[in-house]
């Protein structure tokens, strides 16, 4: 019982051990209680060692899980990051990206997680921590439902690895209904990599459209060589055959697959123009 | 540092610059620290989840919610409130320019915003207008429309916070009277004024729309609970378990007896220590469920074979509204053009910030009760009939109220705090959770309306017939005032010599809808106004034109046959949105030639609306005084929700003595003390209480004008030192020479005004109101037409208001009440058991308004105080059928269906062509 902020990742293990339960950024931890009494035995994991800020990682980069969104969003980072950190500054208000983490969002496992979207054009591993030792798993993989991860009785998500994107943009577009504030209706991310006017690869993933958010593979082969200035008619119905969205309070099914068909053609367009 | 015996965990930081320490719940949020255990109740809590921003505080410099951080992690740091954030350089800039600005209404999301701006202003000095909007994007504010707030920032920002010099009279923009609470975070309402030590209250309520129920073992659950001093259930109600606010209409029980009507409904109540109630899990009440077919729309509830959810009430029919005038459908049997359409809108939440709250206590045998309320006397009379006792041993104190805009009309934690205090005789408080007051509070009515309105080849409208089906939910509430004023008002501001309205409130097992700002009106207008644009099309008419032609004027009846010979001002709202009209139609044109998938267009729409109730009595009355050092005293009963009747009224009432208003001590509506000024409801107080303020004022100027012989036309000074001056001189009043009664008055008045109508007669025709007030909005709208997004991006509100009193106070209820129509038009929809909270419900925010220029007509009133109408409900009527004109005008989509989500607007684009 009790209030576990430890500094070490043995620590925190113990108290997940004990049954704590764990918060970050809070920022969907409380709301999920609704108007019920919130648990006596809480793991802090926002002061762990190595659990909160972006580092260089041989090639690549490494995020704490316990990164804020307001940290993404001011630092000095190449313009492969620039749809996360357009995600970055559409989560909630600046109160929420003050405190809410990327780690947290993924763990949430929310189909409508701002992050997973940039994240997964970014093709990272997420690194987990647990009594048998640490493990990494492709973030497409970690996250296998609404609500649901890959994250094992006793483990803690760390950190996420990104390999080197390379001189690649990204761009994410976020459609909701009203400005600020609001839970998407759906989201697109695209990461390009243009070369001599033409697409040399690209990746693109949709979120809010599908249990968990996912790449458009078939797109993605088919951007290969495009111009950049043809793009605009690049993006075909069967390109967005894997998405399975649902009706809700924010959208119908069928104008979920409509919207996102134009946002995905905006949201590569908005990457290639940064790229 | 933890106890391991009890968890709770000792957690030390500063808070303002003062070294603290408080014991706490593991996971206890710092919000309820920090408000509960270290008596910082300028931290608001709105929602508990993120969503408002209310309490916004500065950890370590960065703006947090205080609701979503758990005490234990601001170990060491640094915690900054309103409180301690007004005494800094910042804060001080803020708070001057709020005030000048009038950016605070209520005040209840004031701290959020003030807070949030210190750390902006910190960060980037002098923020631009678009900075201060994504920077305070997460702090909702439900009153103001948001442009006062920016306004205010940016003038902080640049250092420009200069007050200017105004003499307060009637026609100035005085500084709100009561505004330095509000910046700098002594404002107390409902949940803020409860004793130390009070104890805490929890009402159950129904998890199902429509269920039997029974209560398990009370005994044996208080037997695990020791803790719990007390259970309230229906069994506990001395006097009536039904009120409502309408006599005849009171179907509404403060626990439901054995069979639960809506989801929230109360059943029964606990109380017992705070901190034993916040770990407390409502669903370890002892009650068992049996769940029934709900009945959520109007169609099931009238459909042969519904279950009669009131006795009585065959299809589940209320009651009714009807008004006839001519022959309605002759005209449009006669007509050149017709138009019609079947519209729909859904239930709409009030959403002010501040959820219901206060408490109680037993004070000489008398239960006080201290609470949020736009209705004190009503309140009583409510506490009296359910706990049979006289009135006179129920004290209402409202405290201050964070926003009403019609729900606040209905009693909510009253009768369970003075019933629980009643039982224990010890202070009893409770706030409702966002999610129960979401649930379980009034809405607006969702309204199925058919409507058919007729024209002739010259513009002349030819019949209207209107038939309105209003779900009014579970209980009555105020539904048959909607059912009766919607019939009155569905015709606009037009001259329309045939015709027929009726509405309907229909039961069903909806939450109960009452009353939200315009009763109906809004609703009614959607459809009159988009079908008036269609009309207009059909003919080859300008739409503006269309609108002049029909608009009344001087002399010429409304639907109910009254005839007004001065006042009507809608021409003048009309013609002065003339130019803009025609300049932003070009713009959008030329704006569409270059455009595919963005379109502009630009709308325009009328309303009207009658001040007061209908055609019944509706007294206002002001008592005033002047005491023996000289102070005037105002006891001023019109609940100031943040509208600014604290400063109208005495704006009135100083005017008609022949003082300063900032000399004026103004009492609130303590209805051990203050006469009923009336509910602050139906756009009345600025008319029927200002009227009473007025007489009141005149009556004290003539009593100390009598005393010492003095003219007319003499000047006082009031005060210590109290004199006339006059053409002879300087006349000492003596104060202290003469008498004070109880209350310390040596001179007092008591002035009652009641508007003067009539009653209808079977078809409506009567006097109905003593006042209309009139208005006329101009929106011009950009469509996403791929995405189906719509965003107004300018916006033009010209209201006859008859008398400017305080011009700031009409640009803010206008600028409130049009982001409430923006609301109503494209993003508000409450589903019941769906969008409970404020993530789900969804209200505009910083990004979502316009600019909106406010363009005030004068055309006085003969009744209203120095010519004054009521404007609290004009600002929303014509704003969302112009937002849908404007749609219209961009894509030729016809929306019938509020709100235009991004998925309806898609679709109707779809149909009406578009890619």
């Amino acid at each position: 019982m009790g209030f576990h902020r430890p500094d070490r990742i043995e620590d925190a293990l113990a108290a997940l051990a004990s049954g704590a339960s764990v918060i970050a950024g809070g920022t969907d931890w409380y709301p999920s209680r609704g108007d019920g009494p919130v648990p006596m035995n809480v793991l802090d994991v926002t002061r762990l060692q190595g659990f909160r800020g972006i580092t260089r990682d041989g090639a690549g980069w490494r995020i704490g899980a316990a990164t804020t969104w307001t940290d993404i969003a001011r630092a000095d980072l190449p313009p492969a990051f620039d749809g996360l950190k357009r995600a970055a500054r559409e989560v909630g208000g600046l109160q929420i990206q003050n405190a809410g983490t990327l780690g947290g969002n993924l763990c949430n496992a929310s189909p409508a997680a701002d992050g997973m979207p940039p994240l997964l054009t970014l093709d990272p591993k997420v690194e987990l921590i647990g009594p048998h030792g640490a493990r990494e798993v492709p973030l497409a993989d970690f996250v296998t439902g609404p609500r649901q991860a890959d994250l094992r009785e006793g483990e803690l998500l760390a950190a996420l690895h990104i390999p080197d994107p390379g001189p690649s943009a990204g761009g994410f577009i976020k459609l909701g209904a009203r400005k600020y504030l609001v839970i998407s209706i759906a989201m697109v991310a695209a990461l390009v990599h243009v070369e001599g006017g033409r697409v040399a690869w690209a990746r693109v993933a949709v979120g809010a459209c599908s249990p968990v958010a996912r790449r458009l593979s078939a797109l993605e082969a088919d951007l290969q060589g495009v111009a950049v200035n043809a793009l605009a008619g690049a993006v075909r119905p069967d390109h967005l055959k894997d998405l399975s969205p649902i009706g809700d309070v924010r959208g119908s099914a069928g104008y979920r697959l409509d919207a996102v068909a134009e946002l995905v053609g905006r949201a590569i367009a908005q990457a290639a123009r940064g790229a | 540092m933890m106890d391991d015996q009890t968890a709770i965990t000792r957690t030390g930081f500063k808070l303002n610059g003062q070294a603290v320490s408080v014991d706490a719940d593991p996971g206890e949020r710092l919000s309820h620290s920090l408000r509960e255990r270290l008596g910082a109740r300028d931290v608001k809590v709105g929602c508990n989840a993120g969503d408002c921003g209310a309490c916004t505080v500065l950890v370590d410099g960065a703006a947090v919610c205080a609701c979503l951080m758990p005490t234990a992690r601001a170990d060491g740091a640094q915690v900054d409130t309103l409180t301690g954030l007004v005494r800094s350089d910042e804060g001080a800039r803020l708070a001057l320019a709020f005030q000048a600005h009038q950016a605070a209404q209520c005040g209840i999301c004031t701290p959020g915003m003030m807070v949030s701006a210190v750390a902006l202003l910190r960060d980037v000095g002098a923020p631009t207008a678009q900075q201060v909007r994504d920077a305070l994007g997460g702090v909702l504010c439900r009153c103001t429309g948001y442009a006062k707030i920016v306004d205010a920032i940016v003038a902080a920002g640049a250092g420009n916070v200069a007050q200017a010099e105004v003499s307060g009279a009637v026609g100035t923009a005085l500084t709100r009277l009561d505004g330095a609470p509000k910046v700098d975070g002594r404002e107390a309402f409902g949940d803020d004024v409860a004793p130390d030590g009070a104890l805490a209250l929890r009402v159950i309520r129904s998890p199902h729309f429509h269920a039997r129920f029974t209560l398990g073992d009370i005994d044996g659950f208080r037997a695990a609970h020791p803790w719990v001093a007390l259970v309230l259930t229906a069994d506990d109600v001395p006097g009536s378990n039904a009120f409502g606010v309408i006599p005849g209409f009171e179907d509404q029980p403060v626990f439901a007896e054995g069979y639960a009507r809506f989801r929230g409904e109360p059943i029964a109540a606990i109380v017992g220590s705070a901190d034993q109630l916040a770990r407390f899990d409502a669903s370890d009440f002892p009650v068992t469920w049996e769940d029934l077919p709900p009945i959520l729309d109007v169609a099931e509830a009238m459909a042969d074979g519904a279950p009669e959810l009131h006795k009585g009430h065959a299809q589940n029919v209320m009651t009714g509204g009807f008004v006839r005038h001519g022959q309605a459908d002759d005209a449009l049997a006669r007509a050149d053009v017709v138009a019609e359409g079947d519209f729909t809108t859904g239930f709409v939440e009030h959403a002010y910030i501040e959820p219901e709250a206060g408490f109680a206590e037993v004070v000489d045998g008398r239960v006080h009760v201290h609470a949020c309320t736009q209705a004190p006397v009503m309140d009583q009379q409510m506490l009296a009939k359910a706990l049979a006792l006289p009135l006179e041993s129920i004290r209402i104190v409202p405290t201050a109220t964070g926003g009403g805009f019609g729900s606040k009309l209905d009693v909510s934690v009253q009768p369970f705090l003075a019933l629980a205090a009643l039982k224990l005789g010890q202070p009893v408080r409770m706030a409702y959770s966002r999610i129960e007051s979401m649930q379980s509070t009034t809405k607006r009515h969702p309204a199925q309306i058919s409507l058919k309105i007729g024209a002739c080849k010259d513009g002349t409208l030819s019949g209207m017939h209107f038939e309105g089906l209003f779900n009014t939910g579970a209980y009555a509430s105020w539904g048959p005032t909607v059912a009766n004023r919607v019939p009155i008002h569905a015709s606009g501001p037009y001259r329309v010599a045939d015709y027929l309205a009726q509405a309907r409130g229909i039961y069903t097992n909806g939450p109960p809808a009452g009353a939200f700002r315009g009763f109906g009106v809004p609703q009614s207008a959607i459809a009159q106004e988009v079908l008036f644009d269609e009309l207009a099309d059909q003919l080859g008419i300008d739409a503006l034109d269309f609108r002049l032609k029909n608009a009344l004027v001087n002399g010429v009846p409304t639907v109910c046959g009254q005839v007004f010979d001065q006042g009507v001002g809608i021409k003048p709202c009309f013609e002065a949105l003339r130019p803009a009209w025609a300049e932003w139609g070009a713009a959008c044109a030329a704006f569409n030639a270059e455009n595919d998938t963005l379109k502009r267009g630009v709308g325009i729409a009328g309303g009207w609306y009658g001040c007061g109730n209908t055609s019944l009595p509706n007294p206002s009355t002001i008592k005033a005084g002047l005491r023996a050092d000289g102070t005037v005293v105002l006891h001023q009963g019109a609940a100031d929700i943040g509208q600014g009747s604290n400063t109208v009224i005495t704006q009135i009432f100083a005017q008609a003595l022949g003082v300063d208003p900032r000399d004026v001590l103004i009492k609130g509506g303590d209805t051990d003390v203050t006469p009923d000024a009336g509910k602050t409801s139906a756009s009345r107080q600025t008319f029927v209480t200002g009227n009473a303020a007025r007489l009141s004022g005149t009556a004290l100027r003539r009593q100390v004008l009598a005393l010492v012989n003095a003219p007319e036309d003499a000047v006082l000074r009031l005060g210590p030192d109290a004199h006339v001056q006059d053409g002879s001189g300087a006349h000492d009043l003596r104060l202290d020479q003469l008498p004070a009664d109880s209350e310390g008055f040596v001179m007092r008045v008591a002035e009652t005004y009641d508007p003067p109508t009539e009653p209808l007669d079977e078809n409506g025709q009567g006097v109905p109101y003593a006042q209309f007030g009139y208005a006329a909005h101009l929106a011009l709208v950009e469509v996403d037409t791929r995405l189906g997004t719509a965003r107004v991006l300018r916006f033009k509100a010209a209201h006859d208001v008859g008398r400017a009193i305080n011009p700031l106070l009409i640009e803010g209820q206008v600028e409130g009440g049009v982001a409430q129509g923006l609301g109503l038009a494209l993003m508000e929809e409450y589903i019941p058991g769906r969008t409970e909270n404020l993530h789900d419900y969804l209200i505009p925010t910083f990004g979502d308004m316009p600019e909106i220029e406010t363009l005030v007509i004068e055309e006085e009133d003969a009744h209203g105080p120095f010519g004054a109408k009521g404007l609290g409900e004009h600002a929303l009527i014509p704003t969302a059928p112009a937002i849908l004109n404007a749609i219209a005008r961009a894509t030729g989509a016809r929306l019938r269906q509020v709100p235009v989500t991004p998925a309806r607007l898609r679709a109707a684009l779809k149909e009406a062509g578009h890619a």
